[in-house]
């Protein structure tokens, strides 16, 4: 335990910080700490988690992606245009076709990135635009409420009736989530592909020298983000039972914001599932307790932005100190 | 050590003078062939009307993200900024008098929205430089709470109301040419001649490329960093107002969707994504191409949306043209080599 | 382990011979018609200066290169006209590169064993035995780290000893070492040196391959010597001295003349008095006088670049004082200094030096851009004139003044950075090891330089721990170890073996 403290400091200051929050949440307001909100909680926070642990690979393996969220877009609305065509379909049939469209998207990124020597932020800015812009021509905008059934049906796996009447449920968007962090963790804590990403953002040049393939690495890296970023899209319809062609323009930079959170690195090599999840779990809770605390729904944000601002400072400033007293005059990035 | 690449040294392309135009032009005679072969109604004074309204809030606020990009790093936080510096501006028209507000007011306004823009820059700069975090991380979380605070003071709603005599900033004209435009082309040559001939922007080249090696040769990098994003606050700060004249309101969002057509627009404009290198003339060059884009292909009765997707294509076509060129250029040096 | 048997005779086959490696690249030829050999157990030194064709050897040995037609490869009773890198791991050929290939995020175990997870097809990683195989490795090397600590939280000599565990899983037969004592103080070179002894005691030959051997000459048993791409000849270790390295390294005899002379009369530019930085220096006290160039040398880690960039203002010492002039200073940054007429030569022209993708004029006037300005704006005619009387006047050899300083060769490049201190009017000038990655011929050249600047009356700090630099172009020679001034020569009454002997000894 000591050991683990030692090597996940991010993750157990996020930890600690969570449960001061609970704490202080469940005393201050009696909805917060009800099987309820907490179930909601979770329901709501699963497309975010399911979207930052794809992320999360991308960043690891050095890379950054502004796509994803639009690609969801996409993968989104063309499994809805697919399953019309096919006939309605089921989940197994949408998983395929919305991860296939997902991967599909991840794996141009890699391959502009890749081929012709692009940086990604360059690359999924620009894909960023195509995607979005040919989605929203194509469709003008208009979004689908037409879906089938098992689509937009809720389905919960435990239900409970509490004492004032109330249902607290947890619903599917939450065992989708649950997969998905599972399937990530696997990758990247115990495959050897997952350790060799960890060492290729590490340090490209060293991975190379043991013979690791770049055009593997970000084909993997990329493509898991779309595969997540797919499924991810697919859970995001059945939640809002709909599909809005903008629905999640600009939730990149949010997801983005809590996987670094969770301690990610731009630049790679660094971050964890469990940090991951914390990050998106933290932002979700303020956003929650905000709301029942009465704070005004515009109020969060603004908090959020400013405890990352603070914990960006304050775990660079510790960082850089160490940098100046121990390797001070040695090549800076 | 001895390696191959030794004996090839690395060259950088060309830094003459036109190198890192020649991108952008090329592109604005492809836009402009093209399209005046698509369409008679091109070349018409309405085109250029369109863009030269259209082109300076996305130019101001481009100005905004080069100088950070410059330095290798970003500010996500200019679509806000400015949004913030347009509330100021109406909170301050509001407070004396709403749409009887006088000229003082304006200018009280026009004041405290610079500083307020001046002031985001500055936290980001601040802590960026001492703090060694990402800047990318740093702007977003400021994005974010700068979105947080104009979301909870205007209730997510638009503030209208103000004083007529603020129209002409966004829709004037003086000689026949946009005020806004006025506006921009002045701050576009003022950025010109700051990265061209002054101190602050010969450090910023320098600390783009190599920031522990400027420190060494006695640049104080912490003082050009945070001078870097406050100017690029300030810019935002004039986008802001010059935004709030054209819509004659102010919402929280407003053109929000130009935060990473910004960065488009720096890279399309021959900026290097790493730092370092990048002008502003080719970089206003590239900005025109975007505006013409959108007009051409609304005149062809496509929508806003597919200009976007276009001006992504355009930015992956300029790239691969670039790793193009530079393949060609390595061939060269062997062959001249051998 | 097969052939890890202690006390096991060396075989008189050799275990590693390479004849007649030529290799080229684009036209030029990196290697000519080079024979080389290891004999089991041997602890050998492969010396070169930069560009000699070391590096090229070792890759060639490890199959990175393809040498040119004829070339033998034996090793280890097999013979190959070329190597692959797989075939080269499986023979038990290993590399310990000079940045070490590590990876500072992941932990010690992975590390070390981190061979375990390279591979195309995809496989569920055993946690438990990458830490076995590491745990295994560190104790046969008597050292035990926290092996799921990230490397990153470890010194670099920490981290060397992590490179060296990860070339011994699996068969190592044969170790290169790549500049292994670049970056270790003198306590850290010796707890190498034990290593490589007991390796060697197991029957694993190492190869140390650098340009600076002093530290490692003792414990060799012999010497391969490279130059331009040729083979110098093959020596033995306890015959050489480092003076003699130098000159079959350079191709030059360093007969000439000591250029050191008195400068007892002239003012004191500089003067330091009890300066310390806990840990880096202690209690230094120096003079400098106008005219004068002041020699440091002393091995790795004796804290002589960090009294320099005290010096320079970039830290700040501890206790004592600096006087400038006569008068005391307290600087709080390099702007400081600068100001004050102190310059500082960078010892790492690559990334703290120059700013190499930028312009030779940008570099040029860097430090000195107050004085192409007029009206508060860069004035590009001052700026063109500025850099032209300086190309002139230090003779670089440049194309165009807009080039990037990156297109210039090493000598050419350290004549622009001196360039660049030179601008600012300095009135003390500390050049920290200035003929690094400079060609050989090159370095005269820029010690000429120097002998010029001093005749004109500027102090220079020389530091070096090349000793032939320092003994023939200094007047003073300090002597410098862990962090003290130990000794003070004056090349004019000792020899040169006799000032290696003090440094060396």
């Amino acid at each position: 335990m000591l050991r683990r403290l030692q090597t996940q400091t991010t993750e157990m200051v996020l930890l600690a910080v969570i449960v001061a929050i609970c704490l202080v949440l469940s005393l201050a307001s009696d909805r917060f700490f009800t099987l309820v909100n907490l179930f909601d909680l979770a329901n709501a926070s699963a497309v975010n988690i399911i979207f930052a642990v794809g992320l999360l690979v991308v960043l690891i393996a050095g890379g950054i992606d502004i796509s994803f969220a639009v690609a969801a877009s996409v993968a989104q609305y063309l499994t809805a245009l697919a399953l019309a065509r096919i006939g309605g379909g089921g989940w197994v049939s949408g998983l395929i076709i919305a991860g296939s469209i997902g991967i599909l998207l991840g794996a141009f990124n890699a391959f502009l990135i890749h081929r012709f020597r692009i940086i990604s932020i360059v690359v999924t800015i620009a894909t960023f635009n195509i995607y979005f812009g040919l989605l929203m021509f194509f469709t003008r905008g208009v979004s689908i409420y037409d879906l089938p059934d098992w689509w937009t049906g809720k389905i919960i796996l435990f239900e409970r009736q509490m004492a004032d009447g109330s249902w607290a449920e947890l619903r599917l968007p939450v065992l989708v989530m649950a997969l998905c962090v599972f399937a990530t963790w696997a990758l990247i804590r115990h495959t050897t592909t997952g350790r060799q990403l960890y060492a290729f953002g590490d340090n490209p040049e060293g991975a190379r020298r043991f013979g690791i393939s770049v055009a593997a690495m970000q084909f993997i890296a990329f493509g898991w983000l779309g595969l997540m970023a797919g499924i991810g899209g697919l859970v995001q319809a059945h939640y809002a039972q709909e599909v809005v062609p903008n629905a999640l323009y600009g939730r990149e930079l949010d997801v983005l914001a809590a996987v670094v959170l969770g301690g990610a690195r731009l630049g790679g090599g660094r971050g964890s599932v469990l940090g991951c999840v914390l990050g998106v779990l933290l932002v979700a809770i303020v956003q929650n307790g905000l709301n029942l605390l009465g704070a005004s729904p515009y109020a969060f944000r603004m908090i959020i932005g400013v405890i990352i601002l603070v914990a960006i400072t304050l775990s660079n400033a510790q960082i850089g100190k160490l940098f100046a007293t121990r390797s001070e005059g040695r090549a800076a990035p | 050590m001895t390696s191959p690449f030794m004996v090839l040294p690395l060259k950088r392309p060309p830094q003459g003078l036109s190198a890192d135009l020649a991108g952008p032009l090329a592109a604005f005679v492809m836009v402009m062939l093209v399209f005046s072969l698509a369409t008679p109604r091109f070349l018409s004074s309405a085109t250029f009307g369109s863009v030269a309204f259209q082109l300076p809030e996305l130019g101001l606020l481009t100005l905004a993200m080069l100088l950070p990009i410059l330095t290798g790093g970003l500010n996500l936080a200019i679509t806000f900024t400015a949004n913030i510096a347009g509330l100021t501006v109406a909170w301050v028209l509001h407070q004396n008098g709403g749409v009887n507000a006088g000229p003082e007011a304006f200018a009280l306004g026009v004041v405290l929205a610079l500083a307020a823009g001046a002031a985001s820059g500055l936290v980001m700069g601040l802590v960026i430089a001492f703090s060694r975090a990402h800047p990318i991380l740093v702007s977003l979380a400021m994005m974010i709470f700068l979105r947080g605070l104009g979301e909870f003071l205007t209730r997510g709603g638009d503030i209208s109301g103000f004083p007529a005599f603020i129209r002409p900033l966004g829709h004037g004209m003086v000689l026949g040419v946009p005020v806004p435009l006025i506006v921009f082309l002045a701050c576009a040559g003022l950025w010109h001649l700051m990265l061209s001939r002054t101190r602050l922007g010969f450090n910023i080249y320098m600390i783009g490329s190599n920031s522990a090696a400027a420190r060494y040769s006695g640049v104080d990098t912490r003082k050009v960093i945070v001078l870097v994003y406050t100017l690029s606050g300030l810019m935002c700060a004039i986008a802001g107002i010059i935004m709030m004249a054209r819509f004659n309101s102010v919402r929280v969002g407003h053109g929000e969707a130009y935060l990473l057509i910004t960065v488009l627009a720096c890279f399309l404009g021959g900026v290097d994504p790493f730092g370092g290198f990048g002008r502003a003339v080719p970089v206003v060059v590239a900005l025109v191409v975007l505006q013409l884009l959108s007009s051409g292909l609304n005149l062809l009765g496509a929508s806003q949306h597919l200009a976007t997707a276009v001006w992504g294509m355009l930015l992956v076509a300029v790239m691969v043209l670039r790793w193009l060129a530079g393949q060609v250029a390595a061939a060269l040096e062997r062959r001249r080599r051998r | 382990m097969a052939t890890a048997q202690p006390g096991a005779a060396p075989a008189p086959r050799p275990l590693l011979s390479l004849s007649d490696v030529s290799v080229t690249f684009g036209g030029v030829k990196a290697l000519k018609g080079v024979s080389f050999e290891v004999m089991p157990g041997e602890v050998h030194c492969l010396a070169g200066e930069n560009g000699s064709g070391k590096s090229t050897l070792i890759k060639v040995i490890t199959g990175v290169y393809r040498p040119d037609g004829e070339a033998r490869i034996s090793f280890d009773g097999e013979v190959y006209d070329h190597m692959t890198p797989v075939a080269a791991q499986a023979a038990g050929i290993r590399v310990i590169w000079q940045d070490l290939a590590l990876f500072p995020e992941m932990s010690v175990a992975e590390n070390i064993a981190f061979q375990e997870v390279v591979g195309g097809r995809p496989r569920r990683v055993d946690h438990g035995a990458m830490r076995e195989t590491a745990r295994k490795v560190l104790a046969r090397l008597g050292t035990s780290l926290d092996l799921d600590l990230p490397l990153r939280d470890y010194s670099i000599a920490r981290r060397q000893i992590v490179a060296i565990a990860r070339a011994l899983v699996g068969e190592a037969k044969i170790i290169f070492m790549d500049e292994p004592t670049a970056s270790l103080t003198q306590a850290e070179t010796n707890h190498l040196l034990d290593i490589v002894r007991t390796l060697s005691r197991e029957g694993i030959a190492v190869v140390f391959v650098s340009h600076r051997l002093a530290e490692v000459i003792e414990i060799s048993d012999r010497m391969t010597v490279l130059r331009d791409g040729r083979l110098v000849g093959v020596y033995p270790a306890k015959e050489m001295t480092p003076s003699r390295i130098t000159e079959l390294m350079t191709g030059r005899t360093f007969d000439a003349n000591v250029r050191a002379r008195s400068h007892g009369a002239a003012p004191a530019v500089l003067a330091v008095e009890g300066l310390t930085r806990p840990g880096e220096f202690e209690d230094v006290s120096l003079v400098v006088r106008r005219g004068e160039t002041l020699g440091i040398t002393g091995l790795l880690g004796a804290g002589r670049t960090e009294l320099a960039l005290t010096l320079f203002g970039m830290r700040r010492p501890h206790a004592g004082t600096i006087r400038l002039d006569g008068k005391p200073v307290r600087f709080r940054s390099n702007r400081d200094a600068i100001r004050a007429g102190i310059a500082y030569l960078s010892e790492d022209r690559l990334s703290l030096g120059l700013i190499q993708p930028q312009s030779i004029a940008d570099n040029l006037v860097i430090a000195s851009l107050g004085k192409v300005m007029t009206g508060g704006l860069i004035s590009r005619r001052r700026k063109e004139g500025l850099v032209a009387r300086w190309v002139g006047e230090l003779g670089i050899k440049i194309g165009r003044q807009e080039d990037a300083v990156s297109t210039l060769s090493g000598g050419n490049q350290q004549r622009v950075a001196i360039a660049k201190w030179l601008a600012t009017d300095p009135r003390l000038l500390i050049l920290d090891a200035p003929t690094v990655g400079v060609d050989v011929g090159a370095r005269a050249g820029i010690f000429d330089i120097v002998a010029r600047l001093a005749a004109e009356g500027l102090a220079i700090i020389l530091i070096s721990d090349e000793l032939p630099e320092v003994y023939y172009n200094a007047d003073r020679v300090l002597h410098m170890a862990r962090g003290r001034i130990v000794g003070e020569y004056d090349p004019r009454s000792v020899t040169l073996p006799e000032l290696e002997a003090a440094v060396y000894a």
